[in-house]
């Protein structure tokens, strides 16, 4: 169970995306995922070994890194990265219901017109409107929502996002306050900037996405209205042309019974 | 031997289960299979090594590290995760064992129209009842052992050989609770998710024995003209039509009790 797993859950959810949905999918696991397995775990691999403090007494590392670090910046992006990923997974189980659906109508006979075999809906590209343009909104909505908050999160933990060379510390059972050194703080450094601007890519992303499909929805509709205009004048003057007819063809009959022969 | 293999196994689940079961494996795999791998175990790696207790005695650290902690938290997750699983995949050897035996018998078995329920419903639902039975096992130990779901950042330990009572540290407290609460939560929300299936098919259930009895009050034999099973079901589509997902069969009883009763009076000879 790793990554890889989750690579194939979203995978499966790309097929059906927009083409901004399809360049978040390859920023997120190229830029962050594949970065944070490949890099940044070898970073943050011995940091809490090389956290060094200026004193012998017993339990003041522990505490002190404790007290700076309270989550690693490693699991943080970890969990990060599994929310962010998350809503999509709305997305693939609405595309699997509505597959369901699709192949109940096509056993019952209904849509036979439209697919050939149950193989043809699996491998058909299910568009985003109706309901699942609302689950994929929704989705967009809380990816948004999760990245803004994680890196809120962040940067209301660590004091911002860079990472200082030497901390003070001076809680019990620290005799005073000591100096603790913390590994690679440069390195660090480069790092959570690197992976706090895919971040912000991610949701401008993100938030472009958003933006297209709520445009396209717009002028769909506002297409719609202007053929609906255009379609009742006609029918108007269908109705009006009727009328008249039926008050010819009623004065005709008038005239034969008013003026019998 | 990895988690790959319980991943492959409950990856077969999917085709058995009803939406809030396939729910369920989302939650599992996602918030808890995946967490655990990714994150939770890294925080736990050195959790012996870097418990530090304020004595220079030898084996005081280790005899207080095995009294706080007798079982690691990840390994008892493991465990919790490994029995929550199997129930599901005894359900897919249900399944399994259903499909040969109709291949076997070169012909498909039918579930007969009075008994809503059947086999395979009923494994189901022991399933639900045993993954949900593990899952509040596995918390009320986690809660008993550790008192609690927060790590606390100092112990104090006078087992022996400790001279007298000393402080011990714990590495990583914080993190280890943030971790512990994330996946208490998850299990949680397993529960729920199994209790609202449970109550779901139970419901279904009732629903469609109620219906099926008003049904047969008025006349017996259109519930004999009409099957629950279309032709051509796999398991999955077993389960489905057993747990009363199969909205045409239903339907198609409530029309017949529908015309059935508008049918009445005009055809008092089939009266019971």
């Amino acid at each position: 169970m790793d990554w890889g797993t989750l690579h194939v859950f979203i995978g499966g959810v790309n097929k059906h995306s927009t083409s901004i949905g399809k360049v978040w999918v390859t920023v997120l696991f190229i830029f962050r995922v594949m970065i944070l397995v490949v890099a940044a775990q070898e970073v943050w691999g011995d940091e809490q070994e090389d956290f060094v403090c200026n004193t012998l007494q017993p339990g003041c590392r522990n505490v002190c890194y404790d007290h700076f670090f309270p989550v690693s910046h490693i699991r943080l992006w970890a969990l990060q990265l599994i929310f962010v990923s998350t809503p999509a997974l709305l997305v693939a189980m609405h595309v699997a219901y509505y597959r369901h659906e699709a192949a109940r109508r096509f056993r019952r006979g209904e849509t036979r017109s439209e697919f050939k075999d149950l193989e043809d809906i699996k491998r058909q590209k299910v568009r985003i409107k109706g309901s699942l343009w609302w689950t994929y909104t929704s989705s967009i909505f809380f990816r948004i929502v999760f990245e803004a908050a994680f890196m809120y999160v962040f940067y209301f933990l660590y004091n911002g996002y860079h990472l200082p060379w030497v901390l003070k510390c001076g809680i019990q059972p620290c005799p005073n306050l000591v100096d603790c050194f913390i590994s690679r703080p440069t390195e660090k450094t480069v790092f959570t900037i690197f992976m706090i601007s895919a971040s912000v890519i991610c949701m401008l992303l993100n938030v472009a996405e958003l933006c297209y499909l709520l445009l396209k929805v717009c002028f769909r509709r506002s297409k719609r209205a202007q053929t609906q205009k255009a379609a009742p004048n006609h029918a108007l003057k269908e109705s009006k042309q009727n009328e008249m007819n039926e008050l010819i063809s009623e004065g005709g009959q008038n005239a034969i019974t008013v003026f019998p022969s | 031997m990895s988690w790959m293999v319980l991943r492959d196994l409950l990856g077969g689940v999917n085709t058995s289960s009803t939406g809030i079961g396939r729910i369920w494996l989302a939650v599992l795999f996602v918030f808890r299979l995946l967490v655990y791998k990714v994150a939770a175990e890294h925080v736990w790696k050195e959790e012996q090594r870097e418990f530090e207790c304020n004595v220079r005695q030898p084996g005081c650290a280790n005899v207080c590290f095995d009294y706080f902690f007798p079982i690691s938290q990840v390994r008892l997750w493991a465990l919790q995760l490994i029995m929550v699983s199997t129930p599901s995949l005894l359900v897919v050897l249900h399944v399994a064992y259903r499909a040969g035996r109709e291949k076997k018998q070169r012909r498909k078995l039918r579930a007969s129209p009075g008994a809503v329920g059947g086999g395979l419903w009923c494994i189901y639902l022991i399933s639900l009842v045993v993954k949900a039975g593990f899952e509040i096992g596995f918390l009320a130990l986690f809660y008993k052992l550790y008192g609690g779901f927060r790590v606390p950042r100092l112990l104090k330990c006078d087992r022996k050989p400790c001279p007298r009572t000393v402080d011990c540290f714990v590495s990583r407290p914080t993190e280890k609770t943030v971790f512990t609460l994330f996946l208490a939560g998850a299990s949680c929300l397993c529960v729920v998710l199994n209790v609202t299936e449970l109550s779901f098919l139970v419901l279904k259930c009732f629903t469609k024995c109620c219906l099926q009895n008003h049904s047969t009050r008025l006349q017996p034999s259109a519930c004999e003209r009409h099957e629950l099973r279309g032709p051509g079901a796999a398991p999955g589509a077993l389960l489905r039509l057993a747990t009363g997902t199969a909205r045409g069969g239903e339907t198609t009883l409530l029309r017949d009790a529908r015309g059935v009763a508008k049918a009445k009076p005009a055809a008092p000879s089939h009266k019971t």
